[in-house]
């Protein structure tokens, strides 16, 4: 009876082959021979490849975008656990506020936060500083972070750690050896998941990246309104096989649909 | 001077009074029941005596010392929460070793220690496993070593019976009060399951909306309960609504009933309280006469749905091997002298 | 705990945040805000003045009105299309065996993962002027000159369809995911036929997840940049692009927060209200 149709499964086939059409584009021109954009038709090359080699400014800016992102994630998490446990805990008033206040970036165009902090940036000074970027990220992933250590935090029973209470730990202890452990599992999900779109964000970076700190995603776009050739596509192909290396990571560590519901 | 007392204590919550005014001396070693249905304020006030809520006035007083401002990580009870509570992150024995790490037991010495509480609670075996490779009993018993390795003074059980299935629920009332028994431990327990109360306890706490209907150890409890909230909610009685017709005899629905009627006055509404197996059906002619409504055979025993002057009646009878009754049979009701109790308060 | 434990806790343990978010997104928010009510000359900069001019500007200037329709109008018709692929996607999703089921929502959601600059890029091999396309079409032999759907509005919905679809399929996916199997078995056994157990039974309780995946594709769909960007380039500017035009093109900064400040309560007020619709509709239901 949850046996599907063929007509089902025709349209599942036609929607991954829409889904999959793209990426399977973008690392098939990466492996041309030609010195211009063409499918490999007349065999593989990995000269492309070699290119992005001779690129340092797409390596610089792969580095600055896995700095931006490990940094930003970390502080992410640090934020938002002590916020999670506070507000999946405690009722107390401005409860909802300060929930909706610290998630609010999930609902504000990114282009609103690039402009927003363009302008910051640029009348206290920190115009095109990697701390201003930084800062940026930050605000930018912790709703993310939150979400999952908000799930984790409310999927926690409270009599565990009253047990550790009554055996004698006081609250840092029960923090450390109870709490902290059992909400670790969502609280990595949110920091990978903070440090994958911290990774691939464009929008907002747009605004605030300078030269010095241009990140990845950046650096891609103004590449690609300039000319589009098969070192783009390398390099996104680079990026296409790392993505997916953290996507199964996640994948394993929390399960994906889990990290986009944020519900445990 | 009793080991465990509380004064007075009281716990609002804004407007709702969760406990109000409760007051309880407890004896060395004794097991006590605190027993309700749901909302009675049983919880709250183990809550109270563990530390994790703070009364909002009177006073608990543990060997003499008053407790009431002690934070739970320094009152050393031991608690076996409904929900087991066990850390998920940690096997059985890191569990249990738990509270002697907190304590500050040398690792080889707590590491003993706690096998030889699992050893006590017979899952030495289990040691090593997690709880969620264990089932609900193994997971109870656990928490029972865990509570009980620190020695504490008084041990807490809320609720500990009600997640596991019938069967083992039984075991583990003998296991758990032997157990107790042996080691002597000042034992409070949350329940809302009369019959494990009945079976373990020395003394039964019944509470109602916040208050305490009656103490009374099992026995008395079941045979002299002082008010209907506590005959109907202990065990399973029938309730007659009379009035007083005259001194020692009770009017139900125009039938006269011979009963004490101590100092209620003539004329007063009162309430009778009968148990079902104090009932007696037969086939002669003595008592009052009824017809059978249902008859549902228990195994060791009939219950019977009859109908008579008296109005609806449960009565259990023996199963003694033979047939029963049969829905549509006529009979006769009896019961002994004194089987009746007598309450002064109507039920509505 | 929560009881035993002083007041100033939870707002000691959400400070950090608090703090941060203030100064780093409160304060530049508000300062956007107020730079919309500046003017600006071409000659001396922004002003310090305080008017509604920017306002007014945007609101009444037919340039921006089509900017302002394309834009959405290109929500409407992504959301649309999402939907009406997304949800049976979902479903067949949660009918497959669970070994299928966790590798095909790896394929589905994992590109959400993936930068949209290179989900854009492969569309853009595709519709470039000497891309799949124009080889496909010249090879059957619909066309000799470059089929190109670069710069056009369906190659930016085609190309926003799929960086957003997986919002929907998620959303829907999750509603799916509570509906108790039994209540469709029940319906079986009641005599209706399989469509009508889909119609009748499995789809009002996914209604939910349809109007929440829509909420986020609208919105996402509204404020897109890098996808319109790379596909609709100068000539098919939506509302993003037309505020970074502004920003760093023209320099018009104050006319670019009036953009940035109207995308934003376009997008607020759109949110809230579908959130109270389904709060309204579906939370006697659900919760």
């Amino acid at each position: 009876m949850r046996r599907l149709g063929p007509v089902a499964l025709i349209f599942h086939a036609v929607f991954v082959i829409f889904i999959l059409a793209p990426l399977v584009m973008v690392i098939a021109v990466s492996f041309t021979d030609k010195g211009y954009l063409s499918l490999p038709t007349d065999g593989l090359s990995l000269r492309w490849f070699y290119a992005i080699l001779d690129n340092p400014s797409f390596i610089d800016a792969f580095w600055m975008s896995v700095w931006l992102a490990l940094i930003s994630a970390s502080i992410a998490v640090i934020i938002a656990i002590p916020a999670a446990l506070a507000i999946a805990r405690h009722k107390f008033p401005g409860r909802d506020f300060i929930a909706a206040f610290l998630l609010s970036p999930l609902m504000i165009p990114h282009l609103v936060l690039g402009v927003a902090f363009l302008q910051f940036y640029s009348q206290i000074g920190l115009g095109g500083s990697f701390y201003g970027l930084a800062a940026a990220h930050i605000v930018l992933v912790t709703p993310y972070a939150l979400r999952l250590a908000l799930s984790a935090a409310t999927g926690l029973s409270i009599e565990a750690e009253q047990a550790a209470l009554t055996l004698g730990a006081n609250r840092f202890t029960v923090f450390r050896k109870i709490t902290l452990p059992l909400i670790l599992p969502g609280v990595a999900g949110g920091w990978l998941l903070s440090f994958i779109t911290s990774f691939d964000e464009l929008t907002m970076s747009v605004f605030v990246a300078s030269p010095a700190t241009q990140t990845l995603p950046v650096k891609m776009y103004n590449h690609i309104t300039q000319t589009i050739d098969p070192l783009i596509a390398s390099v996104s192909t680079v990026l296409i096989v790392l993505t997916f290396i953290l996507m199964l990571i996640l994948d394993r560590f929390y399960g994906l649909d889990k990290v986009f519901v944020g519900k445990g | 001077m009793s080991f465990l007392k509380f004064e007075s204590l009281k716990k609002e919550f804004g407007d709702f009074v969760a406990v109000g005014d409760m007051s309880l001396d407890v004896e060395r070693g004794e097991f006590i029941s605190l027993l309700g249905p749901s909302g009675c304020g049983k919880t709250t006030t183990l809550q109270m005596v563990a530390g994790l809520l703070q009364p909002t006035s009177g006073k608990i007083m543990l060997d003499g010392k008053d407790i009431t401002n002690t934070p739970p990580n320094k009152r050393g009870l031991g608690i076996v929460f409904q929900s087991y509570a066990l850390f998920p992150h940690m096997t059985a024995t890191e569990n249990v070793a738990f509270g002697l790490e907190m304590r500050g037991v040398g690792k080889a010495d707590r590491m003993a220690r706690a096998h030889a509480a699992l050893e006590q609670v017979r899952l030495a075996q289990f040691a090593d496993r997690y709880p969620k490779d264990m089932s609900g009993g193994q997971r109870q018993r656990v928490a029972l070593a865990r509570a009980l390795v620190i020695e504490p003074p008084v041990l807490l059980l809320d609720e500990p019976l009600s997640n596991l299935d019938a069967k083992l629920r039984e075991e583990m009332r003998i296991e758990l009060r032997l157990l107790q028994q042996d080691i002597g431990v000042t034992t409070i327990l949350v329940t809302h399951d009369q019959e494990e109360a009945l079976s373990m306890s020395d003394r039964i706490v019944v509470m109602q909306r916040g208050e305490v209907s009656q103490i009374a150890a099992p026995l008395d409890l079941y045979e002299r309960p002082t008010n209907t909230f506590v005959s109907d909610f202990v065990g399973k009685t029938n309730l007659l609504n009379g009035h007083v017709s005259a001194p020692n005899t009770v009017s139900v629905n125009g039938t006269t009933i011979d009963v004490d009627t101590a100092s209620a006055d003539v004329g007063s509404q009162v309430t009778l309280s009968v148990r079902p197996e104090k009932l007696r059906l037969c086939d002669d002619t003595t008592g009052q006469k009824v017809r059978i409504d249902a008859a549902i055979f228990l195994g060791s025993s009939w219950l019977y749905r009859v109908t008579g002057e008296l109005g609806e009646l449960f009565i259990t009878q023996p199963n003694t091997g033979s047939a029963g009754y049969s829905k549509g049979d006529m009979a006769h009701v009896s019961w002994p002298a004194g089987s009746l109790t007598l309450f002064e308060d109507a039920v509505s | 705990m929560s009881a035993a434990s002083p007041r100033t806790t939870p707002y000691l343990l959400t400070a950090p945040g608090v703090l941060f978010f203030a100064a780093l997104l409160g304060f530049p928010m508000v300062m956007t805000f107020v730079l919309s009510l500046h003017s600006y000359d071409f000659n001396t900069g922004i002003q310090s003045d305080w008017t509604l001019a920017n306002y007014a500007d945007v609101l009444g200037d037919s340039y921006f009105h089509k900017i302002f329709s394309r834009t959405f109008g290109l929500g409407l018709l992504v959301t649309l299309i999402c939907v009406l692929i997304g949800v049976p996607e979902a479903y067949v999703l949660s009918r497959l065996s669970s070994g299928w089921r966790s590798v095909f929502l790896l394929v589905v959601l994992g590109p959400l993962l993936i930068s949209v600059v290179v989900r854009t890029l492969g569309w853009a091999l595709f519709f470039g002027g000497n891309g799949i396309l124009t080889m496909t079409a010249q090879a059957l032999g619909f066309s000799d000159e470059p089929v190109s759907l670069m710069f056009t509005f369906a190659g930016m919905t085609i190309a926003l369809v799929h960086v957003l679809v997986p919002f929907m399929v998620i959303s829907v996916w999750a509603s799916l995911q509570k509906i108790d199997p039994q209540s469709e078995d029940a319906g079986l056994s009641l005599g209706a036929t399989k469509f009508t157990v889909l119609r009748r039974i499995t789809l009002p309780q996914a209604m939910p997840g349809i109007l929440s995946g829509s909420i986020i594709v609208f919105a996402l769909t509204a404020s897109a940049f890098a996808t319109p960007a790379i596909i609709g380039g100068r000539r098919m500017k939506v509302v993003a692009t037309a505020a970074y035009d502004e920003y760093l093109s023209t320099l018009n900064w104050p006319l670019g927060a009036t953009i940035a400040v109207l995308l934003l309560l376009a997008n607020i007020v759109i949110i809230l209200s579908f959130n109270k619709i389904i709060e309204r509709r579906y939370a006697k239901v659900f919760e």
